[in-house]
């Protein structure tokens, strides 16, 4: 019997505008079994998506089929008849796309998108589709499934989205379903409740798929089989058990490698003992800060909240949080980008006007700033020279050729060659880009690097020679690093110190193995816990000890009063955390968890956060 | 989603309150002094100064203006400075002319607009889609009164169709008022449909270019389907958008067309208005034409804001 | 998808034992192809065209065979013309004559100066006032940027020809009125323009970058928002260009422009007005020929613009509101 999808010898081109083709994918053969979820890895570039859309007899607009078959039950999809194409997607095959917030058509009720597929195709009637689509909500856990599907898109949540668009591609019960990166937009504690809502779903449904992502830790937890591709080509394939515990290919392994960094050196503690008696390189004092006119000492809209962060000389400080809980406002802020509404700065003791334009050049030079986006922070009508040369001359007061040697420099520090000074932007990878990024801050001679996401934008083995490029440029320049991002693995990889946000307050900071173990904060613990690991099995085994699952769902809200952590927290307790602002408890290593539980009181799994019982009778 | 549109609503008004302050200006106080203007050679120190006390240019630019306004809103519009005659009397002659044929060109030009849009946003590329944006991105940059004249020479001079002047007694029937209005209306219709097309086409083909019908391709969902329930009512804002936004334009269109056609409109008596400077004239004239384009421009705004779905259904 | 068709990425090279340079597969430059500006043969037709206009409008008076005022009285043989107006095209007026009996080739050479100038002064002024104000509205915000702003919408909520109509009829007509008239009332559009693009820089890493480094306003604007901006500039400049041709001719056709004796495209037309009766053989052509020049211009810019737009993305159709 063949497999339900047999791929093979597929070859895809693109067309340039000159006519030329490309080929992007190169031959790529592999099979999906009934009910088998089959994972395509890769990194930009490598055509995973390109291949999966095959299996849909579709290629984005500037691509054509160059060779090849996809067969679907024996039969090749790919010379079908427009119309039998038609009747296959939604019926047969169904797609859930990486950005659901704009997949969803925003003029139109959500159920009417769920249920149109199946409808139009005639498996279903609309009342019928109606009490399925409703079952499916159910069972992806969606808050009131009786009335979502009167809903709009821009009424839900993204998580939420990322689910109905699930309960859109089974409404039809499609044999074969295609997920492409449904995950990679999500903040890792919603990726996890999402990805636990897939993983049932295609069980109970029984259908098959085919997961894209970039994510090998991700994939360990869904797939059944795993294809590896790198640049058109597969690097190797095989059942994910042997992928992930045996990677035969020097590809996967380096994947593997950089994906989850190792944590920080156990031993760097005594090292960084001596830092503490002198004057932090930056003090972050009763900070408040937002958008919007400030009246009273509270902006219109506040960000951040009463936030107090030392960095001290030659210290790596990882700041980490979800999307919107203030961490890149915490640094703009820092740089006198954003002016805070109250509290202040220090830099090496002084109190620093809260902007830019009341700061003085020496100030300025001493903190500088890498954006995320080196794709935008780079002036696209710039040379690289121009790009390092201005803050040289601009601080420095460099010229000619002592500039040119000292451009040079620069580039060979972050391990470019000297003639990309002659370079445009655009003409660089995004790699590159980050590093000229990096140059450019390090061109001001600074004493304390602001680094926001810099590597979330790159893939994995990119950005993991960026960290590593950091680390050096630490070590030998003895900045101190402020490292702003979400993933807690790429933080703690060179952590001294880790400073937790949540909802624009600091929830807990200390030293990395210190913020790393129990006790937790509350917030900590569900960060953590959240994190994939790369090994088989870790979703359900942490699904079990996740207590804070039952709050998840709920929107982050920023409070005035209280514990931003209330509403999903499962330790809060009512009258008491939504009233009363968390005292910060601090232990002699100056780690610090702002909760009003003790500090034992609030880790019930102290030292096993993997088990089970303990953490399920705390509840 | 209301007190937008309100909000909207009332910048509308301060608009149009704007417009008249500025046409006050321009016309009354910046030019110096009126009565003298009007006298000219036959000026007299005495008779200036009664025409100045008659038409109170003696007073602050400020009561001028309270005065002005205050006879606009209750419908005087005074006196014509070259005839006598009121002008009240005047427009009304000629505004049900011009209200006729911009009401005939919207009517033709709307559904013209959108079908040809439409089509050539089907099938981008094809043949209907590259006539189409072809001829529209030529007639866009062409002088409407080139369109008049080509229009006049074939279709009147050398054919000798329809008249090529649109000359009306005012007792015509409406078909009879149609023929003799056939040149100016279809050249009108072009100027205004050519702009409507192409923001109908760029319209339809940025929505037909959104991941959403991406979606319903993958899912299945027929051709027609998509561009009838997931394009166009997407789409629909950014069309009635155009649609006022274009109207908008027939204001400029109605000043040549009419001069070209020697038709007894609105904008030729404004015209002939400002050749013999008789401000009255101008000021009311300028008035009714500013005002209706405000009001068309916040039409188009409150489309958009309408057809967001966002705004009309709030979290 | 672009990302995955941008980039090629040959077989990494493996040694068979699997040890690896840590920098192997690293992602090799996208380097997009350079954007050239190359141009469609219909835009590089329109080239012609512009440049041809162009040259013309500088050494017209040179070239042509009459003076804009003269009267053609006689015809080579020396024979005295009965009428000398709306003369048929002949190998002494190419053109044929106007209403009064000048040569209409030479009066639209003559006129190519006028027509283009005006509007090319116009035009410039408003670039220079509305991307002064835009762009320092952008920048500057607040206060500054909200009068500014409201004082555009006021000059917007007037439809362009009707401000022609009144500020002709309070001030009459003359060439350096028209000038600051026509460059006022589209610097409301450019202005509306440049603020856009200037907002659109302005929150831009390179730019949050020069803000952190302590750069000041003019370093901002001159070298990081500018030319970043100089490009949809251009070609909004073309399309603005068009649109003052346009409103010129226009108010010249309606009498209230450049005034006789000066030639000028527009005018032209409705001199010749009459001339269209005649039919193509005793007139038509002098009413015809100008509207064409104006025309064969426009046209010519607005294709170009098309050309340019569609390579830089076509995004063109929605700025023209």
């Amino acid at each position: 019997m063949p497999a339900l999808l047999e791929i093979s010898d597929l070859k895809i081109q693109a067309r340039k505008d000159d006519g030329s083709a490309i080929e992007i994918v190169k031959g790529v053969s592999f099979n999906v079994e009934a009910g088998q979820v089959v994972a395509l890895i890769g990194e930009s570039g490598s055509g995973k998506t390109t291949i999966s859309l095959a299996a849909l007899a579709y290629s984005k607009p500037g691509l054509e089929l160059a060779g090849g078959e996809v067969r679907l039950n024996g039969e090749d999809i790919l010379q079908m008849e427009p119309l039998a194409v038609r009747d296959l997607r939604g019926r047969r095959v169904a797609y859930l796309a990486q950005s659901a917030a704009a997949t969803f058509n925003p003029a139109l009720k959500i159920g009417e998108q769920v249920t149109e597929s199946s409808v139009l195709h005639g498996i279903l009637t609309q009342e019928q589709a109606d009490e399925r689509a409703e079952a499916l909500y159910r069972a992806l856990e969606l808050p009131n499934p009786d009335r979502m599907g009167g809903r709009y898109p821009h009424q839900v949540s993204g998580g939420q989205l990322q689910r109905l668009m699930a309960a859109m591609a089974l409404c039809g019960k499609p044999d074969l379903l295609v997920l492409d990166e449904p995950t990679t937009a999500l903040d890792v504690t919603t990726q996890i409740e999402v990805l636990k809502a897939f993983k049932k779903v295609i069980q109970e449904e029984g259908s098959a798929a085919i997961y894209v992502s970039h994510d090998l830790a991700v994939v360990a937890q869904i797939a059944d089989y795993i294809v590896v591709l790198y640049g058109g080509e597969i690097m190797e394939q095989g059942p994910a058990d042997q992928i992930i515990n045996r990677p035969s290919h020097a590809y996967t392994r380096r994947l593997m490698a950089t994906a989850r960094p190792a944590r920080a050196a156990e031993a760097k503690g005594e090292a960084r003992g001596a830092h503490h008696k002198a004057t932090p390189a930056i003090r972050v004092k009763d900070l408040t800060a937002g958008y919007g006119g400030i009246a009273g000492g509270e902006p219109a809209v506040t960000i951040l909240r009463d936030v107090n962060v030392q960095v001290e000389r030659g210290e790596a400080v990882g700041v980490i949080g979800e999307s919107g809980c203030g961490k890149s406002t915490l640094a703009r802020v820092v740089a006198g980008l954003l002016p805070a509404a109250r509290g202040d700065v220090l830099l090496d003791g002084q109190a620093l006007n809260p902007s830019v334009k009341g700061r003085r050049r020496e100030e300025l030079q001493k903190i500088q700033f890498v954006f995320q986006m080196a794709d935008t922070a780079l002036n696209p009508k710039q040379r690289l020279g121009n790009i390092l040369g201005r803050p040289l001359a601009f601080y420095g007061n460099l010229r000619g050729k002592e500039k040119r040697l000292k451009v040079a420099e620069l580039l060979r520090m972050v391990e470019l060659p000297p003639e990309f000074a002659y370079r445009y932007p655009h003409e660089l990878s995004g790699g590159q880009k980050q590093r000229v990024n990096l140059a450019r801050a390090l061109a001001a001679g600074p004493e304390v690097l602001l680094c926001d996401e810099v590597t979330s934008a790159l893939d994995t083995i990119v950005g993991a020679n960026v960290i590593e490029l950091l680390k050096g440029l630490r070590e030998n320049l003895g900045v101190s690093l402020v490292f702003i991002s979400h993933d807690l693995s790429t933080v703690a990889s060179f952590a001294d110190k880790i400073v937790v946000l949540y909802a624009g307050r600091v929830v807990e900071q200390g030293p990395v193995e210190r913020v790393l173990s129990p006790p937790y904060h509350p917030y900590t613990r569900l960060l953590i816990t959240s994190v994939p690991e790369m090994r088989i099995g870790w979703l359900e085994e942490s699904l079990a000890t996740r207590e804070a699952a039952a709050g998840i769902a709920r929107d982050v809200k920023m409070t005035a009063t209280g514990c931003p952590f209330y509403s999903r927290c499962p330790l809060a307790i009512d009258g008491l955390c939504d009233q009363e602002t968390p005292p910060v408890r601090e232990d002699t290593t100056g780690h610090q968890i702002s909760c009003h539980h003790s500090l034992t009181q609030n880790d019930p799994v102290r030292g096993d956060r993997y088990a089970a019982n303990g953490a399920a009778a705390s509840i | 989603m209301w007190p937008m549109v309100l909000r909207r609503i009332g910048i509308g008004f301060v608009l149009i309150w704007v417009v008249s302050v500025l046409i006050f200006l321009v016309t009354q106080v910046l030019p110096g002094d009126a009565a003298e203007i009007r006298l000219g050679q036959a000026a007299t120190p005495e008779t200036l100064a009664a025409l100045r006390k008659e038409l109170g240019l003696d007073q602050p630019a400020v009561i001028q203006y309270a005065h002005w306004i205050g006879d606009l809103l209750t419908g005087d519009l005074g006196i014509s400075a070259a005839g006598g005659a009121t002008i009240a009397s005047l427009i009304e002659n000629r505004i049900g002319n011009t209200v006729f044929m911009t009401a005939v060109v919207t009517v033709v030009s709307i559904p013209l607009s959108i079908l040809l849009g439409l089509l050539a946003a089907m099938y981008p590329g094809g043949l209907i889609d590259r006539a189409v944006t072809f001829s529209t991105l030529g007639l866009i940059a062409v002088p409407d009164f080139l369109i008049a004249i080509v229009l006049i020479l074939v279709l009147a001079v050398q054919a000798g169709l329809v008249p090529a002047v649109s000359y009306l007694s005012g007792s015509e029937s409406f078909w009879k008022k149609l023929s003799i209005l056939a040149l100016p209306i279809a050249t009108l219709v072009i100027v205004v449909s050519a702009q409507m097309i192409r923001m109908t086409r760029a319209g339809v083909l940025n929505v037909m270019s959104s991941p959403y019908v991406e979606m319903a391709i993958l899912k299945g969902v027929p051709r027609r389907r998509i561009i009838l329930r997931h394009a166009l009512l997407n789409a629909i804002g950014p069309i009635v958008n155009v649609i006022a936004l274009n109207l908008a334009y027939l204001v400029s269109g109605v000043v040549v067309i009419e001069t070209i056609f020697a038709y007894p409109g609105l904008a030729k008596l404004m015209v002939d208005g400002v050749q013999t400077r008789d401000m009255p004239i101008v000021q009311a004239c300028g008035m009714i034409f500013c005002s209706t384009y405000v009001v068309l421009i916040l039409i188009a705004d409150i489309a958009s804001i309408v057809s967001n779905p966002r705004l009309r259904h709030p979290k | 998808m672009t990302d995955e068709s941008a980039r090629v990425t040959p077989p990494p090279d493996l040694s068979e034992n699997g040890i690896q340079p840590d920098r192997s597969f690293e992602e090799l430059p996208d380097a997009p192809p350079k954007q050239g500006l190359k141009l469609s043969l219909v835009g590089k037709i329109s080239v012609v065209v512009v440049a041809f206009w162009m040259v013309l409008a500088c050494i017209g008076p040179f070239v042509a065979p009459y003076h804009e005022a003269h009267f053609i009285e006689e015809n080579e043989e020396g024979e005295f013309y009965d009428d000398p107006s709306y003369l048929s095209p002949s190998s002494q007026v190419w053109l044929g004559t106007d209403f009064l009996g000048r040569d209409i080739l030479s009066r639209i050479i003559w006129g190519a100066r006028t027509t283009i100038g005006i509007s090319l002064a116009a035009t410039l002024l408003a670039y220079a006032l509305g991307i002064i104000f835009g762009i320092a509205a952008a920048v500057a915000g607040g206060w500054a940027d909200a009068v500014l702003s409201r004082l555009d919408d006021a000059i917007l909520s007037f439809p362009s020809i009707m401000l022609g109509l009144i500020f002709v009829a309070a001030f009459g007509s003359s060439i350096p009125l028209l000038i600051v008239l026509a460059g006022v009332v589209y610097a409301a559009s450019v202005y509306r323009i440049a603020r856009a693009f200037g907002h659109e820089i302005i929150v831009q890493d390179f730019v949050e970058a020069a803000r952190a480094r302590g750069e000041g306003l003019w370093w901002i604007i001159t070298r990081e928002v500018l030319p970043n901006a100089a490009m949809p500039l251009a070609t909004d400049f073309g399309l603005r260009l068009v649109f003052v041709i346009l409103f010129i001719s226009s108010l010249s056709f309606l009498g209230l422009g450049v005034q006789p004796p000066v030639s000028d495209w527009g005018s032209m037309v409705r001199e010749n007005l009459q001339g269209l009766g005649n039919g193509l053989g005793g007139g038509a052509l002098a009413c015809l020929a100008p509207a064409f020049a104006i025309a064969s211009l426009t046209i010519a810019i607005n294709l170009i613009v098309d050309d340019v737009s569609a390579k830089a993305g076509g995004s063109l159709a929605k700025k023209m509101i």
